[in-house]
């Protein structure tokens, strides 16, 4: 939570490191502005992505899972 | 280079290195000497639009990326030991202004010149006003503009008044296509291609409210999907406007500029422009030429590099090769292509001497740090001030230290400079660190890096981590400093939680067998397979014809006018009598096993099936003519096809001696709704062809019929000389039908005239269409291989630039037709790359393999089989434990570490090394919960 007291989410994001870890990087060569509020983990593909992942995200909790690939 | 000398296999070069003023190994390229430095200069990479200072890098890829002191602007050689500020303020005291010239001599055995292209200066004979007008600026200035490093931060504006453009036009072929002194009578090649995309980008820039507008004489988009792209600009709204330019004039005192234009239709127009980018052509510089004078290698009328068709790399001279823009105009992939080519040349003149110069490296033993606590080191890193200026370090190193299992941290300025790498290796010796986190930029380009580092250390390098808060934190969040430096402790704490639980791997070796499968006969594949055996390697042909040659068997002459027959029959011997070559004709492929340095392909010749056992596979499988069932072909023997008419020529056809009126249509096939690829070829071969007509009989009429003439390149010349020779051009409206019909004697083509706008109609005695080289409507290569296909039909290289030859499956590569349509130089060129890509798998005996792959743990497997179901890459196996037990096996060399197996395995016996669920969910963990 920032010191706004706004809400902010808490992201996870998993990114396949060939094609859209590569799209984070170039948002940050580009760079594009986005909120802070997304954490990237780096997977080898998207499909290494269990769903046990994104329900234990939830669990610990993240407001938002987005699995990218 | 002061002298050359020698001759090929042992030339002498002495070069005079120009004095840096800056110690490369010393620098860090931290950009304070920059900042301190008092002396502002022109800078030359922005195209005179920017400033820089008189210590410098040229820009921020420059590779080695350190500083370089312009002595010719800098204070203290100007003014005779004054200023030396950089000096004062450099952290390593890399500035060393006693730096002086050094002679070096060279002993090579060959030399491979790419010293590139200028563009046209518009300024020499300014008929477009680009002297008078800032907003008048050419294609590399725009690509400045455009750029999010160039003099406008990445923010499209005008240079006169900052004002973004609401309209911009681009004027193609400036200094290219014209015969006015200072300007090339050639076709630049890439002006049509770039001009869409800097549309396209200018678009986006605008989110589309920008007009654009490009003023072309033809669209020559040849490469392969540039006219796709040339298709989607026109989706995008950029107008095409075919037109003659009579004036470009400053429009009142608006900073606009009026052009004043003669359409197609014959209209003379105006319409007022933001922003005028000429789109301007490339040449040889002075230098280059003179350079290539020194080495005593032929230039062409325009300075280009000669080389024939047939070695399109080869210099004048023995052990010389040229490639890339010296060699004439082209873009980057047909650049990179020659550039292979060029390897594969010099490793075959230079074959003996592989290996002769190598030196080994030494990686110190690794210790084994299984059963130790882990001991972790953070270093974080500044990047100059990529990271720092938005991120405070300190406060990131300060809580890294507040981290479980955490023994050092430290900040680095540049943590990939080569004193900071030695540096690190020292503190994990010192500190006995186990395991180590970089907190810098993207593991995708320095990963790799790193993993050195920590090895040069004695350190497993999969006991290593990085945290990217360059491109995740400082860049993006370069607003919000606070957040952004939260937001790095978060990632260095997710990625110390990860590397505590990381286990040492290895990466596994496997042999090579270093021997070549080419598929395909046709020049592109025997090229590759002539230069793999003069290299040394053992190479299979397999050919699914009676015969050597391919399309090429088709071809009376190249554009320069080369005899293809009598160069097959050469090329054709010498691959069949070659001792390194085993041609299988008649041969098919039926069953393909195994992966790069190991395949085995089961092949049947004549009917007879056999096994080869080969380290790499390249795919030449070639393209064809289209046979139309359009224009009478078929059913009037005066209606031909290109190759026919080709046909007709080698054979010496003596009723062509007798033929009246001859009309060629081009994209016959091509650039149509269900086709929408150009062949490339076809407009040089029709040129080429119109010409031979006239040489046979002067007196018949020769007319072609086309929608843009693609004589690109210098294939330029080929089309004036056509002209001048009497062939008449027409330009028809691809929109309205054009038709064939046949009476008595006559055939007649009836089309609407572009520029006439009216029907026209010709009468032919004979008639040739320019029709499409399309790909075999099977390809079970595609299959066997696991190769991806384009929707034309055409094999999908890994890189459309970077990687134009290879596949992305490993020790596959690609050449010729089957890749894209291209004329007997291009595909010669590329096959001889293939080669040289293939022999960077061949010159070694083993591969390492990843170490990054799954693995089964056989005593939870059940033998159910959905692992190698999901794997794309058939890496699982189901191997008998014996009494029909089935468990499942990963054959490691073929596993590409994506993990999909872990995922469908119900019973958790499938898991990926370096990827486990312990280890992803604890960065899960550590992300939301501190």
């Amino acid at each position: 939570m920032p010191m706004s007291g706004k809400f902010e989410p808490k992201i996870i994001a998993f990114c396949c490191n060939w094609c859209a870890y590569a799209g984070a990087d170039l948002a940050g060569v580009s760079r594009l502005q986005y909120p802070p509020s997304i954490r990237v983990i780096r997977v080898m593909c998207s499909g290494r992505v269990s769903p046990d992942f994104i329900l234990k995200a939830f669990q610990l909790g993240a407001d938002g899972v987005l699995v990218s690939g | 280079m002061e002298s050359f000398s020698g001759e090929a296999g042992n030339f002498e070069v002495k070069i005079r290195q120009h004095p840096r003023y800056v110690d490369i190994d010393k620098c860090i390229a931290c950009g304070l000497c920059a900042e301190k430095c008092p002396k502002k200069v022109t800078n030359e990479y922005d195209a005179g639009m920017g400033k820089r200072k008189a210590i410098y890098v040229k820009y921020a890829q420059a590779v080695p990326l350190k500083y370089v002191i312009d002595s010719e602007n800098c204070i203290y050689f100007v003014k005779k030991g004054r200023c030396k500020a950089c000096e004062k303020h450099c952290p390593t005291g890399a500035v060393n202004f006693a730096d002086e010239e050094k002679e070096l001599s060279i002993n090579v055995g060959a030399v491979v010149l790419a010293s590139g292209c200028e563009v046209f200066d518009p300024a020499i004979r300014d008929i477009y006003g680009y002297n008078r007008s800032p907003n008048v600026v050419t294609s590399l200035e725009f690509e400045r503009i455009l750029s999010a490093t160039g003099p406008y931060g990445g923010h499209l504006v005008r240079p006169s008044d900052g004002k973004e453009p609401e309209r911009i036009a681009w004027l193609q072929c400036v200094g290219s296509r014209d015969l006015h002194g200072g300007a090339k009578p050639y076709c630049s090649a890439v002006c049509c291609t770039y001009a869409i995309k800097e549309a396209i980008v200018a678009k986006e820039h605008m989110k589309d409210s920008l007009d654009t507008a490009i003023f072309y004489i033809d669209m020559r988009t040849h490469g392969k999907d540039f006219e796709s792209y040339y298709h989607r600009a026109e989706d995008a709204g950029v107008r095409f406007i075919k037109s003659k330019i009579s004036t470009i004039a400053p429009a009142a005192d608006s900073g606009n500029l009026l052009i004043r234009y003669t359409d197609e239709a014959g209209r003379r127009l105006e319409e007022e422009f933001d922003i005028v980018v000429l789109s301007v052509g490339l040449g040889v510089s002075k230098e280059a030429a003179d350079l290539a004078d020194k080495l005593a290698i032929e230039l062409d009328q325009y300075n280009f590099a000669s080389a024939t068709s047939f070695e399109p790399v080869q210099s004048s001279r023995p052990g010389i090769f040229v490639c890339g823009a010296f060699q004439g105009p082209k873009d980057i992939p047909q650049s990179v292509i020659e550039s292979s080519a060029c390897a594969a040349a010099v490793e075959a003149s230079l074959a003996e001497s592989r290996f002769s110069l190598t030196q080994t490296k030494e990686i110190p033993e690794e210790i084994d740090v299984s059963g130790e606590t882990p001991r972790i080191g953070v270093f974080v890193c500044h990047c100059g001030t990529n990271i720092a200026g938005v991120v405070d370090v300190a406060a990131v190193a300060e809580y890294a230290r507040t981290l479980p299992e955490v023994a050092h941290v430290e900040e680095n300025l540049f943590s990939c400079s080569q004193d900071t790498q030695e540096k690190i290796t020292q503190v994990i010796k010192e500190q006995r660190l186990n395991r180590v986190v970089v907190a810098a930029c993207t593991p995708r380009t320095h990963e790799p890096l790193f993993q050195e580092t920590v090895s040069n250390a004695g350190i497993n390098k999969y006991l290593f981590e990085m945290s990217n808060i360059r491109n995740q934190c400082s860049w993006v969040h370069s607003g919000d400093p606070e957040a952004a430096t939260e937001k790095s402790k978060d990632l260095v704490r997710m990625a110390v939680a990860r590397v505590a639980l990381l286990e040492p791997l290895s990466d596994p070796e496997v042999e090579v067998d270093r021997a070549a499968l080419v598929i395909g006969g046709g020049v592109s594949g025997m090229a590759a397979a002539k230069n793999l055996a003069e290299q040394g390697y053992h190479t299979h042909l397999i050919e699914k014809s009676d015969v050597l040659g391919g399309q090429a068997r088709n071809l009376y002459a190249t554009w320069l006018g080369e005899d293809v027959q009598q160069y097959l029959a050469g090329l054709i011997q010498e691959v069949q009598a070659h001792e390194n070559i085993d041609v299988y004709l008649n041969s098919e492929l039926q069953e393909v096993n195994g992966f790069v340095g190991n395949f085995k392909t089961t092949i049947v010749s004549n009917g007879k099936e056999q096994v080869l056992e080969h380290g790499v596979t390249i795919v030449a499988t070639g393209a064809s003519e289209l046979k139309p069932d359009q224009y009478l072909y078929g059913e009037d023997p005066r209606v031909l096809t290109g190759l026919e008419l080709d046909r007709k020529f080698i054979d010496n056809d003596l009723s062509l001696k007798e033929t009246g009126s001859a009309v060629f249509i081009q994209c016959v096939g091509s650039r149509i709704p269900e086709r929408p690829y150009c062949s490339k070829v076809c407009c040089t071969h029709s040129v080429k062809s119109a010409l031979k007509l006239k040489e046979i009989n002067p007196e018949m009429d020769v007319f072609i019929v086309y929608r843009d003439l693609r004589t690109y390149g210098l294939r330029e010349d080929l089309y004036r000389e056509a002209r001048d020779k009497g062939i008449i051009f027409v330009r028809y409206d691809f929109d309205k039908d054009l038709k064939v019909a046949k009476d008595e004697n006559d055939l007649t083509v009836r089309f609407t005239g572009y520029v006439l706008q009216r029907e026209m109609e010709i009468r032919a005695d004979l008639l040739v269409l320019a029709t499409a080289i399309v790909p075999p409507k099977e390809n079970p290569l595609a299959q066997l291989f696991r190769l991806p296909v384009n929707d034309d039909g055409f094999f999908v290289e890994a890189h459309v630039k970077l990687r134009p030859i290879d596949f992305a499956a490993d020790g596959v590569f690609v050449c010729g037709l089957a890749h894209s349509p291209k004329p007997i130089d291009e595909a010669i060129a590329q096959g001889l790359g293939a080669a040289a890509r293939a022999a960077t798998v061949l010159a070694k005996e083993k591969i390492e393999v990843e170490g990054v792959v799954s693995t089964v743990d056989q005593s939870l497997c059940r033998g159910c089989g959905q692992c190698v179901e999901v794997c794309p890459y058939g890496a699982p196996e189901l191997v008998d434990i014996g009494e029909g037990v089935l468990v499942s096996q990963i054959q490691e060399v073929l596993c590409k570490g994506c993990g999909a197996c872990a995922v469908a395995c119900p019973t958790g016996a499938a898991a990926i090394r370096h990827f486990t669920d312990h280890e992803v969910l604890t960065m899960v963990e550590a992300a939301l919960c501190e």
